[in-house]
């Protein structure tokens, strides 16, 4: 059978419509829940810092009780009102899309880990890290001590690294907690982040370098790149800091 | 809905029953004989992709049964209003609602696992398995029936990858379901890195294939 025109462009119409419609319906109603999931997945992965997160962690009221987010720029000053003058919420900046901002440009979320009995007092610092793996987008939570010279812990994510290769950063527990107690300050006091070494041999190191990774060289090349330029950035915030020595800001 | 459609066709006639021998066959065939991976070769793109663990691929399993089985019923119901010179199209909008809803809601409630598959859920719209029986089965016959040929086409691709990732976790791995078999046994392993590379799909996916080729004697034309 050949329909006319008619029909057809009548068909397609209702079609449309109807897809449309049931889609636009279905986003509608899910989109609160949508919202809870994200943010759920952003604060257990900042969180994932600091402390291993199991699935019965009520991760909304721990973040809510031990951390304190705010967001800072390149010079360490405190940015509380965008361009617009609307309010920035440090769990709302992209940092993806700062990535792609000249360094200095760069809206910088910074998230406090206070502690549990004294709130005033600051456990850790914990900074988000963007930058390039091998194929795609690497990104990191570092955790800094009070002083901002130790790591107390990373959390590593990946779009699509190699499986079981360099995906490791994200799934084995090994790489996050070689970074453990290193430290990201020389002793002439200059910044020189913590470098992935080529090769996996598990030989102790110094305090500025971990253990790399078998066959994924070049996303750990990423991955040190990635937070030498972002620790770089914050550089500024941490000297503030530390003059006022105030663990505020 | 669909079993008042059955059972009103089964009034009618008064002579095929709910699961008479060719409906059966409908469910039965894409297991062995006419396997959408094996035989017909597929939908092997998603079947590489995916099959790292097993947990992903239980998911991926399901949407792609869903997906198979509404977008053949919905295109059946209304197979006889589609117009012919934009049925692929139609089919296509069909598909994409069905994907976009599971990707939908995996997003809403298993945003980890939405993370993994993300890309993979909104790539079944492409899997010619889906496309293909809508075109070659739905298009022609009734909603019941087309509501088992999704379902049987959906558990043959289900059962393949299954399968797949099955030994592609353990030798890969070394772990079932995230279970880690060998440290638990306190056996020592070391994994294979070729299993979590697309090659050991394809090397699975083969021996699966001969076996299966062995046991029914299919031969390609």
């Amino acid at each position: 059978m050949r329909q006319s025109n008619s029909y057809i462009i009548i068909f397609t119409l209702i079609t449309t419509v109807f897809v449309g419609g049931t889609l636009a319906v279905t986003s509608i109603l899910l989109g609160p829940r949508q919202a809870i999931s994200i943010e759920y997945d952003t604060k257990s992965q900042i969180l994932g810092a600091v402390m291993t997160i199991t699935e019965d962690d009520d991760v909304l009221g721990i973040y809510d009780k031990r951390i304190v987010s705010f967001v800072v720029n390149s010079k360490g000053e405190l940015i509380e009102k965008d361009e617009k003058g609307q309010p920035i919420v440090a769990e709302k900046v992209d940092v993806s899309k700062n990535f792609k901002l000249a360094p200095e440009d760069r809206l910088l979320p910074v998230f406090k880990y206070v502690n549990e009995s004294d709130p005033s007092k600051v456990d850790a610092y914990i900074l988000p890290t963007y930058g390039n793996g091998l194929w795609n987008r690497v990104w990191a939570f570092i955790a800094l001590d009070a002083n901002f010279e130790t790591v107390k812990g990373i959390s590593f994510g990946h779009l699509q690294e190699t499986p079981g290769l360099g995906a490791r950063i994200s799934e084995d527990p090994v790489i996050s907690e070689r970074y453990v107690g290193k430290k990201i300050y020389n002793e002439k006091g200059e910044l020189v982040s913590v470098d992935m070494v080529k090769g996996e041999k598990g030989q102790p190191l110094d305090p500025h370098h971990v253990d790399g990774m078998s066959g994924a060289t070049m996303t750990g090349n990423g991955v040190n790149d990635m937070l030498k330029q972002y620790l770089n950035s914050y550089e500024a915030y941490f000297e503030k800091v530390k003059s006022q020595n105030v663990a505020g800001l | 809905m669909s079993t008042e459609v059955a059972a009103e066709k089964v009034v009618e006639k008064k002579s095929e029953e709910l699961f008479s021998k060719r409906r059966k066959k409908l469910i039965s065939d894409p297991l062995n004989e006419d396997n959408p991976i094996t035989i017909q070769v597929l939908g092997i793109c998603s079947a590489l992709a995916i099959t790292i663990k097993m947990e992903p691929t239980i998911i991926m399993s399901l949407a792609v049964i869903f997906t198979m089985v509404f977008s053949n019923l919905l295109i059946s119901l209304i197979r006889n209003y589609v117009p012919n010179r934009i049925r692929i199209i139609v089919q296509l909008a069909v598909v994409a609602l069905f994907v976009t809803l599971v990707s939908e809601f995996l997003k809403a409630f298993n945003y980890p696992m939405y993370k993994v598959l993300g890309a993979f859920v909104g790539l079944i719209i492409t899997n010619c398995i889906v496309m293909g029986r809508l075109e070659a089965f739905a298009m022609g016959n009734k909603p019941y029936d087309s509501i088992l040929d999704g379902l049987g086409s959906g558990l043959g691709y289900a059962w393949i990858i299954l399968a797949v990732a099955f030994f592609r976790e353990f030798l890969g791995s070394g772990s079932i379901l995230n279970f880690k078999v060998f440290e638990a046994l306190n056996i020592p392993y070391v994994n294979n890195g070729l299993m979590v590379d697309s090659i050991g799909a394809f090397m699975i996916l083969a021996i699966i294939i001969w076996i299966q080729r062995t046991k029914t004697g299919y031969v390609e034309q």
